[in-house]
């Protein structure tokens, strides 16, 4: 029984890339109840406090990208439900909403933490089922951080006038707000957190494919007792957005969402004195240095590319690896990705769950194909995917040039662009060389370069030895095409401040 | 002692060559790569959220019972209690013939006779460990260690648990930790050597990462943890870490050497964990008591409730299980 006289020993020459066999454990199917989740057969506006008929009188379908099943029809908002958003949201801000102190106001916020922490699993299971995100990310990370965001801005509401001495604190007034369908209650949190502690009202227009989380947490600020009209929502596609941050009584926009959308809203209000914040689109450099810890390096990468099937706008998607420990990095990687599981997102041992939409499926397809065309190498470790529904591989592409398109644009899935580089001023230059500049990923034992880097780095977010870590006192924003303006941290209130930016 | 003479002894090392310098050591251990804590208790804590249900539990529980080294090492021990354990390995439920014996009876030296004539003839295929090495400090003199060794060897031990010199480690004497481990592996003759880290001692993932290459390197058939006398003992990022130096040994020779986390694993969940964190590291290969043990004592009969629970549906007392 001694383990080293392993049929795989070859002792004359020995391996380097000795074969180990990825699983070997089989996981039962461990799916995750929905019994805690009703869903509507439809779900109109949600205006003043109370569901609102649209005046389109047309309602869309929003579908499980796991399965390609509807889960319910949502309202669309045409221009006469945006109108009365806005003065539902004008009269709450000059009514209670703009009077109230700000420790009458943290009480709400406290309250509606409070009920997301209570009903996680079920906000957890929604944004699954509508999303297409593992259930272990959306009970792990989604929902905890996303009540996280709203017991921070709570502790803010009133001690605005210390976190920045001299600024006029008052609020901006009414915020019309659109968010995407990466992290749909998450960014629920991001924005209107913020805003309600600052003593503003919103307007919040949710994702197209992913709206049913925000309907469920209108519904519990309800219960919460938030007086009608501080928020309201007002489903749709592209057109409603527009209305929403077009509209002509809003006094200050936050967009997230892509650049090509982003550089549209802000030609849209140039000139008008509006405020505006955009956080974009991005294409993060992901640097490993030689000295890296990695193992960890290993799952830094992973977390970075596949976290929510690569949909994060911070996401690692460009890996830059010191080309002395490119080979037993790529040995590494590759063996790992045999690891993931991709599969069903109610399973709770999934790790890949379900691309967003067939729309999008079909953008990672197009570039993916590009990327093959252009000569790149890719990998994908045999995974089997489900029938129906919207599903991509997890994808490596070695031999990327930084000409390639798969280096320059945004794939928003889980695919990544593999390059090397030779020196740390060449991983700076190569990690800037991007209209974007959202985040970045540096490993290394050393602490003197991690700052030699952070000094150089063209992003608003730098991880050191980590990667997506979140966290509501972290500010988080970009620069350039990635955008402007910080959310979260005392950075984040400013926008929603008349004395802010 | 039972030593092969110098001349036909094969490189103990496999990656260091026949003659080992402090200069060799020292090149070999820097290139190992170093550990970033954060990074490994966040790994180690995402794969123990890995759901592990019904015909996959009681698949990993059965594997679990078959891993186990079922453990005594007391002052107190006599032939008695070692009897009565000997019999515990080889049918842990008595009610219940479907349960399958426990991979080692694990025991200090002197008990070793007894555990041998105690196993005896049963055909269960329960092997006899001996911890060696004026275990668990390890600190005498390397001839009366490695004396010690091979009297277990001759009294019967199939399975020899040393425990490595953590003071010269932590000297920085990696040459004399090496030398001590090629000769004990010298005095084990065909017994099969786990190297015990301490990692509780070494107390950094970077020492037990190096720790770990230098015992593969020295010709260790498996590293195992701790002793279970210091605190902390076994835990599942320490057992990543060296899981990951397995890993990184097998692609640089080829060699696979086992793996054993000893002390403080005492109830079924914690120990699927651990089978998680191993099959999603190494892979099936080393899903098997040839590659990977339990060094425990009470895990066994939690191991049992749960299969009682999986097969009749509710909890049996303790008092239906018996005690060794």
């Amino acid at each position: 029984m001694s383990p080293s006289e392993s049929p795989s020993e070859s002792p004359s020459q020995p391996a380097r890339r000795a074969e180990i066999v990825p699983t070997g454990l089989d996981y039962v199917a461990s799916m995750e109840s929905t019994d805690v989740v009703s869903i509507d057969p439809s779900y109109d506006l949600w205006i003043e406090g109370q569901p609102a008929e649209p005046t389109t009188n047309r309602y869309f379908p929003t579908i499980n990208p796991a399965t390609e099943e509807t889960l319910s029809r949502v309202a669309e908002g045409g221009s006469k439900d945006i109108e009365r958003a806005f003065r539902a949201a004008r009269k709450a801000y000059e009514g209670p909403w703009g009077k109230m102190p700000g420790a009458e106001r943290a009480k709400y916020l406290y309250r509606i933490a409070r009920m997301l922490q209570e009903r996680s699993r079920e906000f957890a299971v929604l944004e699954t089922l509508d999303g297409g995100k593992p259930i272990r990310e959306s009970r792990d990370i989604d929902l905890p951080l996303a009540a996280a965001h709203f017991f921070y801005h709570a502790g803010w509401a009133d001690k605005l006038e210390y976190a920045f001495p001299g600024l006029d604190t008052a609020p901006v007034g009414v915020v019309g707000q659109v968010i995407p369908w990466n992290f749909p209650m998450l960014m629920i949190a991001w924005k209107v957190a913020p805003a309600l502690a600052t003593g503003n009202t919103v307007v919040l227009k949710p994702a197209e494919t992913t709206p049913l989380s925000a309907l469920a947490f209108a519904r519990l600020t309800a219960e919460a007792g938030l007086p009608p009209g501080v928020l309201n929502i007002v489903t749709g596609d592209g057109a409603t957005g527009a209305g929403v941050v077009g509209h002509p009584d809003v006094d200050k926009v936050a967009f997230t969402g892509s650049t090509g959308v982003g550089k549209q809203i802000q030609r849209r209000l140039a000139g008008t004195g509006k405020r505006l914040t955009l956080e974009l689109g991005g294409k993060a450099p992901h640097i490993i240095f030689d000295d890296a810890p990695l193992d960890q390096a290993i799952e830094g990468i992973i977390n970075g590319i596949f976290f929510n099937q690569g949909h994060v706008c911070c996401a690692g998607s460009r890996l830059l690896v010191q080309e002395s420990i490119f080979g037993d990095l790529m040995d590494k990687l590759r063996l790992r990705l045999t690891h993931l599981r991709v599969g069903d997102p109610l399973d709770k041992n999934t790790d890949v769950g379900a691309i967003n939409s067939r729309a999008q499926l079909e953008r990672i397809t197009d570039l993916v194909d590009i990327g093959v065309a252009e000569g790149a190498e890719m990998y994908q470790p045999p995974c089997v995917l489900p029938d129906r529904g919207f599903w991509f591989a997890p994808t490596l592409f070695t031999g990327v040039s930084q000409s390639h398109r798969i280096a320059q644009e945004e794939i928003f899935g889980p695919v990544l662009s593999i390059m090397t580089f030779r020196t740390p001023a060449e991983a700076v230059e190569k990690a800037n060389n991007t209209p974007y500049g959202l985040s970045a990923g540096v490993w290394t034992t050393k602490g003197a370069r991690i700052l030699w880097m952070a000094d150089r780095l063209a992003a608003g977010v730098i991880w050191a030895n980590t990667y997506n870590k979140f966290d509501p006192a972290s500010p988080f924003g970009g620069y350039q095409e990635s955008g402007f303006g910080r959310e979260g941290g005392r950075h984040g209130l400013l926008a929603y401040l008349r004395g802010g930016s | 002692m039972t030593m092969s003479s110098p001349a036909t002894t094969a490189p103990a090392s496999p990656i260091l060559g026949p003659s080992v310098t402090p200069r060799t050591i020292d090149a070999f251990l820097r290139a190992v790569p170093s550990v970033d804590e954060v990074g490994v208790a966040e790994r180690a804590g995402a794969l123990s959220t890995r759901s592990v249900k019904r015909e996959s539990k009681r698949a990993a529980l059965d594997l679990a019972i078959r891993m186990c080294d079922l453990t005594t090492l007391e002052g107190r021990d006599t032939p008695g209690k070692v009897i009565q354990l000997a019999s515990k390995a080889i049918r842990p439920d008595p009610i219940d013939p479907d349960i399958p014996p426990v991979a080692a009876l694990c025991v200090y030296p002197n008990m070793v006779p007894h555990a041998v004539e105690a196993l005896a003839g049963s055909g269960s295929g329960v092997a006899v460990a001996s911890v060696a090495t004026y275990f668990p400090s390890g600190q005498a003199p390397l001839d009366i260690k490695a004396g010690e060794v091979a009297w277990a060897v001759a009294a019967g031990a199939d399975e020899i648990d040393m425990v490595i010199n953590r003071g010269a480690f932590l000297s920085g004497d990696y040459l004399r930790v090496h030398d001590e481990i090629v000769a004990v592996k010298e005095a084990c003759d065909q017994a099969h050597l786990k190297v015990i880290l301490e990692t509780g001692e070494l107390s950094t993932y970077d020492n037990v990462r190096r720790a770990s290459m230098l015992a593969m390197a020295a010709g260790a058939d498996f590293i195992k943890t701790s002793t279970g006398k210091v605190s902390p003992a076994a835990t599942l990022p320490v057992t990543l870490v060296m899981l990951e130096a397995i890993r990184d040994f097998h692609a640089a020779t080829g060699t696979a050497v086992g793996m054993k986390p000893a002390g403080g694993i005492s109830t079924a969940k914690v120990a699927i964990r651990y089978l998680v964190l191993l099959a999603e590291t190494l892979g099936s290969h080393w899903l098997t008591p040839d590659r990977f043990r339990f060094g425990a004592s009470s895990l066994l009969n939690d191991l049992l409730m749960q299969i009682r629970w999986l097969r009749d549906g509710h909890y049996q007392s303790p008092d239906y299980f018996t005690k060794d």
